[in-house]
């Protein structure tokens, strides 16, 4: 809570206390994560980020432990259930995008899952996410399945369009019934340290969105460092996204372990000093099952069993599935498995 | 649990690393474990059990060397020395690589064994332990490559001694032998009883890998086989990592014997956190400090020293990770802390804990943390800790995490350094003017910068103070392998002078005032404490004059002034080469008269003494060009960052100067030590002391700041002892008899001062390799290494 905020320098006062949070409450989105705050600058500065301390933690996690046999299968279907099954591609096509959404339904074989015993946890992906022009495509196709459709938004990738078409981008998306909107931002309010232009971007596309949860793409690969990096995930809650994102998938270095425990740890640190939960999503990059559980593993220690289920937590992936489901098949047979025995998203 | 509930606890399960091979092996040697000796494989009479402390299972009968065992290893690798030093680099690499070689094909049975002798987590051993200790030989046989070309003038010790602790056995046992093979030493390894297994395995491995018989030798045992090793007579060194107090009977029981040491003892690291740190990171970096290896870590970060404005905010993170840490089987794969190394062990950290508690310190530990069987304990945390509980000052050897705040740097580097150890230490902060210049200030061996428990075999690791001496890693390990070679004959006495004439000096013509040669301490010429005088008389007999008789108490006064001078070991290097050359000015300036003081007092020829007082200036000279010169090194271990190894002075220095030469002796002992950046209290010969209350002069005219040399005459071996007992002194360098040599190491344990001392051997002070060189820059000077990660662009 911010009224019980330990300063790093005791000369300055925490600026904002949790009265000044509630007020700042921008709508009654009864179902948003979070609410937002006031832009605080204080929170931004304090950020100390240590590369190589951080890198250290991120390759002692993934040797640090190691779910096998059931709990092995068990993290993986955790995985897919967590999954922003994704297609985002100037090619996509009604016909691509449907067979995408019928594998979001059924993304692992039922044998398999009988098999497992885990057929009542009716494991679907997390979401379905696609370029705006395909949202009524996907939300055709997912009627009844209770999958959200997402749809990147506001210029994605490059967020190089006007503001006002970017508002309407998400408008249009939110109107063509997609309850998840990824946002990106832009970039050189990062690298310039225009922190206050970066938070008042942010709440405009927070308020564009509506009821819809307000996925934020930082962009990590394009940010230049993990102090930055961190500071942008922090402007981004305040300005109330309830998600943070690494990457679009388009940059040339996606997302990574580092980069997610810095963007984890600032959510940590934002319910410290808010109460509210910030979901995460590393996309791009994550193509393994050992990856996947590396990731998982990741959100357990430094957030919590709290931020184990789609409503917290998502992976960006494309070909992440795939691998996935081999691994399940091998669990089940204790055979290694191939990609055609697997249907195709 | 099936897949299903697993879904909805997202818990870990187990995950158990395989013991089949091991217990294969154990099964192999279910009749006892012989011990590796000259080749073979030799039974002792007796035997002991070797434990699992997880579970407390015996894994196996593990030989009780006999003084008779130690014997014959120690004569095996007497035999098999000169063969092995008479190898080429390029052959002795060869046989290094090897090593490495076969330690990575069986990299994982090894592992597997340790954490079942030990106790310690898999994680730790497969990913730590065997790397590192694989990444030894590697590094080493690349030195024994280069040692021909690039080490000509250093040749190997001998017969080396080695006992290592039960906390990382394997590794230990690459740190010990690696350098020592590379070198062209022999050695006779004793692992710790509690875990000898890994030690042995790897001696099969050494008998695959085509290994000269004797060159290695494992023998195992208590306390009593190693304490033979130790006193063995034909060992020419004894390499020991373990507790100070071992470290200080070693000391004491090889003292006087030549048998060179390498120390590596214990400690109370400071973990000190900035308010400008990365938090979630420096909590991490506990985790690494203190809960690894269940805290059973010499260099263990076991003082947190954390800014007052911060100190909440980090402790809750503390606490929260904390709790997150699972303790339990070492064999998990998914396990941070295994169990502790035996019930005795156990017993220690929780009467430790209790006192401190009772000296008010409160206590915080997660719940539920520890299975109910097996020899673990749980990470602690204790605050409301002051410097004086005895948790703050006492090495636990355990999961023990005590917190200090301060307020300032200058506070924390005070902190930092209240103890009696300086092994290692950990700087939290963002600023790097912060950290690099906090760095330098901490009295220990190794600084991390923004991390912790980092080694690497290319970058020195020991301790200052009461933490050890020598280093082990780097180059600066690899010379405690190598002695220059050089051939010392025993010193021939001092003829002894004619009976004193019953002649004034003021009988001699040329003197008109009485002369009152006093005493030089902090600057300022003073008289005895005692009021007591001793006649100075010539190789003629002729009565020269008067000094003072030392005692105690004048040395402890210079003792004083020394330590109050610390700020000549911060002057910078130029700065000092600027005074020694000044020194040398002044001395050319009067060189006629300390020429006929040199005639008068020892009664050499005209020739000799103008040669005498030449080198005396040359060697000034040459001192004060080696102080701005005498650089570190930057190692390059495999990090993002660099490690720099700075030679840092030692401290407050004894020297006993000889009487042979003696002032040029007295010189060349003298201009390295202050060279180096440490200050005096200086001995001169009891013989012909007025050359040295002569040069004092020449001190107050150089600018030579107060305290940095004090010279208090007297008899000498009697205030040689008062030195080395000194706790305030930290390094020593005596040349006297053997058995003076001896009395003044036995006296210098206390502390565990560095001492350097001649036993009995004469050195040519006119000789420009024996009289003078980087041997002594080396003894005058303790190295430390600071790493440094850095990074920040992704």
């Amino acid at each position: 809570m911010s009224a019980e905020k330990k300063n790093r320098n005791p000369a300055k006062p925490s600026a904002v206390s949790l009265k000044s949070v509630a007020v700042d409450q921008q709508s009654g989105h009864d179902d948003l994560l979070n609410p937002g705050t006031s832009f605080n600058a204080e929170w931004v500065n304090d950020i100390r980020i240590n590369q190589s301390a951080v890198e250290r933690r991120s390759d002692s996690l993934k040797a640090r432990r190691s779910p096998k046999k059931n709990f092995q299968a068990a993290w993986l279907l955790k995985a897919v259930s967590c999954m922003d099954l994704t297609t985002l591609s100037g090619d996509d096509t009604p016909g691509r995008v449907k067979r995408l959404c019928a594998k979001a339904q059924h993304p692992v074989r039922t044998d398999l899952l009988k098999a497992m015993g885990a057929e009542s946890l009716n494991i679907t992906t997390g979401a379905v996410c696609v370029y705006h022009s395909m949202v009524e495509t996907a939300v055709t196709a997912l009627a009844g399945s209770g999958i959200p459709v997402a749809a990147v938004s506001t210029g994605f990738p490059a967020c190089m369009s006007p503001m006002p078409l970017r508002l309407q981008e998400i408008e249009a998306s939110v109107e063509a019934g997609a309850v998840e909107i990824d946002i990106v931002i832009t970039r050189h309010f990062v690298l310039t340290e225009n922190w206050q232009a970066l938070y008042d971007e942010v709440l405009a596309y927070r308020k564009a969105c509506g009821k819809a949860h307000m996925k934020t793409i930082i962009s990590t690969g394009q940010l230049s460092t993990l102090n930055n990096i961190a500071k942008a995930s922090m402007v981004c809650m305040m300005a109330g996204a309830d998600f943070i994102k690494t990457s679009t998938g388009m940059e040339a270095v996606n997302a990574t372990l580092p980069v997610s425990l810095v963007m984890v740890r600032m959510i940590r640190l934002y319910r410290e000093l808010t109460g509210f939960k910030v979901g995460f999503k590393p996309a791009g990059g994550i193509g393994t099952a050992k990856d996947a559980i590396n990731y998982l593993v990741m959100i357990k220690e430094e957030l919590g069993d709290e931020w184990l289920n789609p409503e917290m937590f998502r992976f960006g992936a494309s070909s992440l599935l795939a691998d996935i489901e081999r691994q399940l098949e091998h669990h089940v047979s204790g055979q290694y498995s191939a990609h055609n025995r697997h249907s195709m998203a | 649990m099936n897949v299903a509930e697993a879904f909805k606890t997202m818990s870990y399960g187990t995950a158990p690393e395989s013991s089949s091979n091991v217990e294969a092996w154990l099964k192999e040697h279910k009749a006892g474990f012989k011990m590796f000796i000259n080749g073979e494989w030799v039974a002792a009479s007796k035997s002991f059990d070797t434990k699992n402390p997880a579970n407390g299972k015996v894994l196996g009968k593990v030989s009780q060397a006999s003084a008779a065992d130690i014997d014959k290893a120690v004569k095996a690798a007497r035999a098999a020395q000169p063969a092995w030093a008479a190898l080429s680099g390029h052959q002795r690499a060869k046989h290094l690589y090897a090593i490495a070689r076969i330690l990575q094909k069986y990299s994982r049975s090894l592992a597997v064994l340790e954490t079942m002798d030990n106790g310690k987590p898999i994680r730790e051993s497969r990913d730590i332990d065997l790397p590192k200790a694989i990444r030894h030989f590697y590094h080493h046989a690349g030195w024994a490559q280069l040692l021909d070309t690039e080490l000509p003038n250093q040749e190997a010790v001998g017969v080396v001694g080695q006992i290592i602790p039960w906390n990382f056995p394997l590794l230990m046992a690459a740190w010990k032998i690696a350098p020592a093979l590379a070198a062209g030493n022999c050695v006779v390894l004793k692992p710790a009883e509690f875990t000898s297994l890994s030690a042995l395995m790897f001696a099969e491995l050494l008998e695959q890998s085509g290994l000269p018989a004797g060159v290695v030798n494992i023998v195992t045992g208590d306390g009593v086989a190693g304490q033979a090793l130790v006193d063995h007579e034909d060992v020419n060194k004894i390499a020991f990592t373990g507790s100070t107090d071992v470290g200080r009977m070693i000391k004491s029981r090889t003292a006087g014997s030549g048998k060179k040491l390498t120390l590596e003892l214990g400690g109370k690291s400071p973990f000190i956190v900035f308010d400008d740190a990365d938090l979630d990171s420096a909590v991490e970096g506990l985790v690494d400090a203190i809960w690894f290896n269940q805290g059973q870590v010499c260099c263990a970060g076991s003082r947190l020293l954390v800014q007052e404005g911060i100190a909440e905010t980090l402790l809750a993170k503390v606490k929260v990770r904390m709790s997150k840490l699972r303790i339990g089987d070492p064999l998990d794969k998914s396990i941070d802390m295994g169990a502790i190394i035996d019930e005795r062990q156990k017993k220690r950290i929780e009467a430790l804990v209790k006192q401190g508690v009772a000296e008010g310190a409160t206590l915080w530990q997660p719940e539920n943390a520890c299975p109910s069987e097996g020899c673990f304990y749980p990470p602690t945390l204790l605050t409301d800790v002051e410097a004086s509980n005895v948790v703050a000052s006492t090495e636990i050897f355990g999961p023990v995490l005590s917190v200090l705040t301060f307020r300032t740097q200058k506070e924390a580097i005070d902190l930092a350094n209240n103890t009696r150890y300086g092994l290692a230490s950990s700087v939290w902060s963002e600023n790097i003017n912060r950290a690099l210049d906090v760095a330098p200030q901490i009295k220990a061996g190794v600084v991390w910068v923004n991390s912790t428990n980092q080694f690497d075999a290319a970058c020195g690791f020991g301790g200052y103070r009461e933490s050890g001496v020598g280093r082990e890693g780097g180059i600066e390990g690899l010379y405690e392998y190598l002695k220059p070679i050089e051939n010392l004959a025993p010193e021939a006495e001092v003829p002894k002078p004619e009976k004193a004439k019953k002649t004034s000096p003021l009988a001699n013509a040329e003197i008109f005032v009485d002369q009152t040669a006093k005493f030089y301490i902090g600057g300022k010429q003073c008289r005895p404490d005692n009021g007591n005088s001793l006649k100075v008389i010539a190789q003629s007999g002729d009565v020269l004059g008067s000094v003072g008789d030392g005692s105690r108490k004048d040395i402890r006064n210079a003792v004083e002034a020394a330590y109050k001078a610390e700020g000549w070991s911060k002057t910078s290097a130029h700065g000092r080469a600027q005074i020694l050359y000044f020194i040398a000015e002044n001395l050319s300036y009067r060189a006629a008269e300390f020429c006929q003081r040199l005639i008068s007092s020892v009664g050499v020829s005209a020739d000799d003494a103008r040669q005498e007082v030449d080198l005396a200036i040359e060697r000034l000279f040459f001192y004060a060009a080696w102080a701005d010169k005498y650089d570190g090194a930057v190692h390059q271990p495999p990090i993002r960052g660099v490690t720099l190894a700075m030679n840092e002075a030692i401290g407050v220095m004894a020297i006993g100067c000889p009487d042979r030469s003696p002032l040029l002796a007295m010189i060349s002992m003298l201009a390295p030590v202050i060279a180096m950046g440490n200050r005096a209290v200086l001995i001169p010969s009891e013989r012909y002391p007025l050359l040295a209350t002569d040069f004092y002069q020449i001190l107050e005219t150089s600018d030579v700041p107060a305290g940095v040399v004090n010279i208090v005459t007297g008899q000498r071996e009697g205030l040689m002892k008062v030195l080395a007992e000194h706790q305030q002194v930290d390094g020593l360098w005596y040349h006297g008899t053997p058995l003076d040599c001896k009395a003044v190491e036995e006296a210098s344990v206390g502390n565990l001062k560095r001492t350097w001392v001649n036993r009995g051997l004469a050195r040519n002070w006119n000789d420009k390799t024996e009289g003078q060189g980087k041997q002594f820059l080396r003894e005058a000077t303790q190295v430390k290494n600071i790493w440094i990660p850095y990074g920040d662009s992704v």
